[in-house]
């Protein structure tokens, strides 16, 4: 056994500092990717289980135990049937729309920092690359709308742009808000920033930026209730009408994807990210070098991993729970309530920091 | 890594932009001259990454390709461009647009000769150091320094928003319009009156 390992240890050793270089990245990003398109699988399952439980149904419960293989034979399904292109589409952008929100989506998971020391890319603009990235989905939608040549399409895609426009700035004004408090635009040092115990979170001292912040996230991946670009009630499914089988299964994914980005971001830019809400408790302390408790006190990915799980189910309670927003409401709610509430806060903010009062008074301005 | 990958991504980026540049042009249909522009922007961004300007980089990526980008497509679809109608005119301008391309030609090459020869020079790149944050560097010149410039460009920005909203804001009379404070603070008691009434009349 010793022998193995060290001929592998031996192996990569020999190997040019270039070539090893590209293998940690290759398989760091492999392991996220996979981790994050098996987390979207399961939380389609999530979904159909929680909704059916607020409708007072069961939900998926055939296929495995529990149903716990039904996203494996959406998957399948999904897989093997034909796709369609409808033959007066523009057929070049009607296929690459798919993979332009998809491929965003994923990418953004780059600057995720899962926990003190896993990320893929540790970069000092991490915010910024982050409302880069987010910004771009909405191309697939509004090309998958205008290449598709139908009405119904178009509708989605051009509600899906103004909506997408509307509410990315109320995102960007509640983030400027976050990178004030932390002082960085790293998230790596975002979530360090508010290490010490849940008090230390930035929830509480920026709430109106977290409900600002989560709301608008709802909105950009045009869920329920400000799913107007889909709308099945009014718009059939609004851009994606004549998707089907695997370009169906790239929106769909993208979909989720981008749920459980911008899950995992409200968790780190208010929630603390991997940090534990016990951090830094006197009385825990002593406790520290115990398996169970010492491993709750410490944080880590598992925190992290709850806090999506929480944010996951928020959308989905969401989608249980409210009527479709009319899009008027949609545009008065973005733009005339969500952008003056952020920017009062920053200016309440600045204020506060520059009279070293409350949370803020250790910030330097 | 070194330089020698830096020259080739360098020339990758170049050409594709060159090429998207090209398509922006000479592409027959509208949509598509859009997208190949949101692929110029994109290279473009690559190559100030190359040069370590990763701020400007992405600012170009959110603000052109998530925002700007985003209301010319948007506008671009809802026209209906006739092409043809629009290459009629091609022969008439050609002479004026042949022209200014010679023209910034004549000016690029002057702006790289002199740069060439003077003592700024155009040797290599030289990268920064590892803890440089191009962000912080830029945020401290902008504030300090040049903080009157900026903020009278912010002025005049504002200035344009508050301008072209007056110019497209429109008066209608007898517009139905919702006042969502109003509806919330609605009570029961000031739209509902319960009155106690028999079931049926008394004989």
């Amino acid at each position: 056994m010793s022998d193995i390992i060290n001929f592998l240890v031996g192996t990569w050793e020999a190997l040019p500092p270039l070539v090893q270089y590209l293998a940690t990245v290759v398989s760091k990003i492999l392991l996220v990717a996979i981790v994050v398109i098996l987390v979207v699988a399961f939380s389609t399952y999530f979904e159909r289980k929680v909704i059916g439980r607020m409708q007072s149904r069961v939900g998926p419960n055939r296929v495995g135990p529990l149903g716990l293989g039904q996203p494996f034979a959406d998957v399948i399904k999904l897989l093997i049937k034909e796709v369609i292109v409808p033959a007066k589409s523009n057929r070049f952008l009607f296929v690459i729309a798919p993979l332009l929100t998809l491929v965003p989506a994923l990418a953004a998971w780059a600057v995720i920092p899962m926990n003190d020391w896993f990320v893929i890319a540790d970069i000092n603009a991490g915010l910024l690359y982050v409302l880069a990235l987010t910004s771009l989905g909405v191309y697939g939608v509004i090309l998958a709308g205008w290449a598709t040549n139908s009405k119904y399409a178009f509708l989605g895609a051009m509600r899906s742009a103004a909506q997408i426009v509307a509410y990315e700035i109320a995102m960007g004004f509640a983030l400027v808000g976050v990178l004030m408090a932390a002082g960085s635009l790293n998230l790596g040092d975002i979530v360090r920033a508010q290490g010490g115990g849940f008090t230390n979170w930035f929830l509480l001292p920026l709430l109106p930026l977290f409900l600002v912040y989560w709301i608008s996230g709802v909105a950009e991946t045009n869920r329920a209730p400000f799913d107007v670009a889909e709308g099945e009630s009014e718009i059939v499914a609004g851009f994606h009408v004549e998707y089907s089988g695997v370009a169906f299964a790239l929106f769909f994914l993208a979909e989720y994807a981008n749920m459980v980005l911008i899950s995992s971001l409200t968790a780190i830019f208010f929630l603390g990210g991997w940090a534990s809400p016990f951090e830094g408790f006197a009385f825990l302390a002593p406790y520290g070098d115990m398996p169970l408790i010492g491993w709750i006190v410490a944080g880590g990915f598992p925190w992290l991993f709850i806090k999506i799980a929480f944010f996951m189910y928020t959308f989905f309670w969401l989608r249980a729970t409210f009527p479709r927003y009319r899009y008027d409401q949609i545009m008065r709610l973005g733009w005339k309530v969500f952008i003056p509430i952020s920017i009062i806060w920053i200016a309440v903010e600045g204020v506060m920091a520059w009279m070293h009062l409350g949370p803020w008074s250790g910030l330097t301005i | 890594m070194g330089m020698l990958l830096h020259t080739v991504l360098f020339y990758t980026f170049a050409t594709i932009l060159i090429g998207a540049a090209l398509g922006v042009v000479f592409s027959r249909n509208p949509v598509h001259a859009i997208m190949f522009l949101v692929l110029a922007f994109f290279q473009s961004a690559m190559l100030w990454m190359l040069a370590e300007a990763e701020f400007l980089a992405i600012v170009l990526v959110l603000v052109y390709v998530g925002a700007v980008m985003v209301l010319f497509l948007f506008v671009v679809m809802m026209l209906d461009i006739n092409v043809e109608a629009v290459r009629k005119g091609l022969d008439r301008y050609a002479p004026l647009g042949i022209a200014v391309a010679l023209l910034m030609a004549f000016e690029l090459v002057q702006l790289i000769w002199l740069r060439g020869s003077a003592e700024f020079g155009s040797g290599g790149f030289v990268p920064y150091p590892e803890d440089y944050n191009n962000t912080k560097a830029l945020g401290s010149v902008l504030y300090t320094e040049h903080v009157y410039a900026f903020e009278i460009a912010a002025v005049i920005l504002l200035l344009a928003i508050v301008a072209a909203i007056t110019l497209t804001m429109r008066k209608r009379p007898g517009l139905k319009v919702q006042n969502i404070a109003q509806q919330v603070a609605v009570r029961a008691k000031d739209r509902l009156r319960i009155v106690k009434m028999d079931a049926e009349k008394k004989p």
